[in-house]
């Protein structure tokens, strides 16, 4: 088990150095370097002094060599500033980070609370009217694109009948947990409904599956009550596939909080994140990428890891993927 | 006469197949809505002339109009009638959904299928390129992607030439991470059907790897290949629209459903009408996909279909 960790760690840092590698050069081919926007912003900058303020930040050099910098930096725990706030890299990321944990928590809350009792009711009576229309709404909820979604809410609940704020986190007196509240409700709705929609497929498909096992039927061979039945021997099975889809939808619902705070103007990591790409905010936009990268392979590990947690069944022995 | 009888068996299976999926009643009618869709799309010209609407033609004084006959369903910001841009953006959308689900397949399917009947080494560094590339987060990637300037792209640099509108660029990016799910697809479909007898046989007669992955591992793949391809449709709509919607799709005058919204949120006072239709098209759209997928996949899987 400890072994398995380690080599599975190992292949994730392993990843992450690779996608750092293809992020900078990434980042190197997108239209104009820092000192192109300070010519563009100061008009008595010589190109002598751009090419000698090139020279100075190493931009001249190839890009195998300023990744290398880069690298010895950042291991030494050093990111770099970021352009547009003027601050050290870290400092502006951790306080977007609480708040997009706020909104990622929250909403995987309602979409599980939804998705658990509808997902069951419709494995419970398969391919009758109800069933259907529950997964009606769950394609619904996966096919719905994002950022329109925002924009009807915002439309209804903000334009419309005023009853809700159209984005922010807080208003401007600020305050208390209530205020705070007011500006999640659309984007943790948002945010939740796909992954409902998702998770309702899963709960559905992995009760029907279980439903036709064997100690089921044993279950209700013995009499059983009905809801002894489903809740205890049944339910309880269902669910650890539910888990791992769960811990493997973290990783996606962190790059699609990209469009719901974007939409909201909810200052959170994906805000953050689209901003710097957009704003030519280079150390920040790689950072925001990688821990992005950090956050799917971990989630993706931790599926692994509380798959094998929750089945016995399963070994860490012979070859994985096979 | 080898020609027919290998026909018979073939045609009923398909038949099977066909009944199976005329019985997921939501898939026949997502078919439906989609083809109507396709037709209405390829028709746009010919709405166009009905209507005697230009698509391109800006009137100033026509702005954000209510609908009527001449404009359905009203004009937007530049006095353009909606239903005629809905249509050719729907043209633009459409195409680039199924060229880059098409493309997205074709790459996983030669990935999936050297991985899976070459083994080995090949398969085990394609296989960790795969896994690498579905842990990255892809609308994040997209972005940055969507934002580099091709000409610094070494192999890219043709594509800053054509046009700009955005649609070849589109297409690659999304189909260099799209291909994940037909990749391992066809991977585990390969690593099973290689073992079987006529693989076998096929190889002491003589014949090569390509030509045994082609005539005998391939054929016995599509349907993987078909339910996957149609899944990814939806979501390349998704993508596609995103993008667009934050400028870095296909760009205007070119109308796609996702930039036909760019201008909606700031717009959302004056004309709400003009947030709905598009947004309400990619949703139609994508939500016909996922149910032809699922129709497909009852039709081609038969251990999965219900009893």
């Amino acid at each position: 088990m400890g072994r398995y960790i380690a080599g599975r760690l190992l292949e994730t840092l392993i990843v992450l150095a690779v996608m750092s590698f293809v992020i900078y050069a990434l980042m190197g081919m997108m239209p104009g370097d820092p000192i192109d926007i300070m010519v563009q912003a100061d008009p008595n900058l010589t190109p002598a002094d751009a090419a000698r303020l090139k020279a100075l930040y190493g931009l001249d050099r190839p890009l195998i060599e300023r990744y290398g910098n880069w690298l010895a930096a950042a291991l030494g725990g050093d990111f770099g500033y970021s352009r547009v706030f003027n601050r050290p890299v870290i400092e502006v990321l951790l306080p977007r980070l609480g708040n997009t944990l706020a909104l990622m928590g929250l909403s995987f809350v309602v979409s599980l609370a939804v998705a658990l009792p509808i997902g069951v009711v419709s494995a419970l009576r398969p391919y009758r009217t109800g069933d259907y229309a529950i997964n009606f709404a769950a394609l619904a909820g996966i096919s719905v694109p994002t950022f329109w979604l925002a924009l009807m809410l915002i439309y209804l609940f903000s334009v419309s009948w005023g009853v809700l704020p159209a984005g922010g986190v807080t208003s401007i007196e600020g305050g208390g947990l209530l205020d705070r509240a007011r500006y999640l409700i659309l984007p943790v709705l948002t945010l939740s409904v796909a992954s409902a929609g998702g998770f309702t497929r899963y709960v559905r498909a992995s009760m029907m599956e279980t439903l036709r096992q064997d100690y089921i039927r044993t279950a209700r061979a013995k009499g059983l009550p009905e809801r002894r039945v489903i809740l205890h021997h049944a339910l309880r099975n269902a669910l650890i596939p539910v888990v791992t889809i769960v811990a493997l939808s973290f990783g996606g619902l962190f790059s699609g909080a990209l469009i719901t705070e974007t939409m909201f103007s909810y200052l959170g990591m994906g805000k953050l994140t689209y901003d710097s790409i957009m704003g030519n905010d280079y150390n920040l936009a790689l950072i925001c990428l990688l821990f992005a990268t950090l956050v799917t392979l971990l989630s993706n590990l931790g599926a692994d890891l509380v798959y094998a947690w929750l089945d016995p069944r399963i070994s860490y022995h012979g070859e994985r993927g096979r | 006469m080898t020609e027919t009888a290998a026909l018979a068996p073939a045609a009923s299976m398909g038949a099977l197949t066909w009944r199976r999926f005329l019985r997921h009643r939501l898939a026949v009618a997502s078919a439906v809505v989609l083809i109507l869709l396709i037709a209405a799309a390829l028709a746009a010209p010919l709405v166009e002339s009905a209507l005697g609407v230009d698509a391109t033609e800006v009137d100033l004084l026509a702005r954000f109009e209510g609908p009527s006959a001449a404009h359905p369903l009203g004009t937007d910001e530049l006095g353009r009638d909606v239903l005629v841009r809905l249509l050719y953006g729907g043209r633009v959308s459409l195409f680039v959904a199924l060229v880059t689900a098409f493309a997205a397949a074709v790459i996983g399917t030669l990935i999936g299928v050297v991985a899976g009947y070459r083994g080995g080494l090949a398969d085990a560094v394609l296989m960790r390129v795969t896994d690498g590339v579905i842990a990255l987060p892809l609308l994040p990637l997209l972005i940055v992607l969507a934002a580099v300037d091709p000409a610094r792209v070494p192999i890219l640099g043709a594509l800053a030439s054509d046009g700009d509108s955005g649609l070849a660029r589109i297409v690659v990016i999304i189909a260099l991470v799209g291909w994940t799910t037909v990749a391992r697809l066809v991977r585990g479909a390969a690593l099973s059907l290689r073992e079987r007898e006529y693989v076998l046989a096929a190889r002491t007669m003589g014949a090569g790897g390509p030509r045994i992955m082609a005539t005998h591992i391939l054929p016995n793949a599509v349907s993987p290949i078909v339910v996957a391809t149609t899944l990814s449709v939806g979501n390349i709509i998704l993508f596609e629209s995103v993008l667009s919607f934050l400028g870095l799709g296909i760009q205007p005058p070119l109308p796609s459903w996702g930039n036909m919204l760019s201008n909606a949120q700031e717009l959302i006072y004056e004309a709400p009408a003009l947030a709905f239709y598009p947004g309400l098209a990619i949703f139609a759209t994508v939500i016909a996909f996922n149910f032809l997928g699922d129709g497909l996949q009852d039709a081609l899987d038969p251990r999965a279909s219900r009893d």
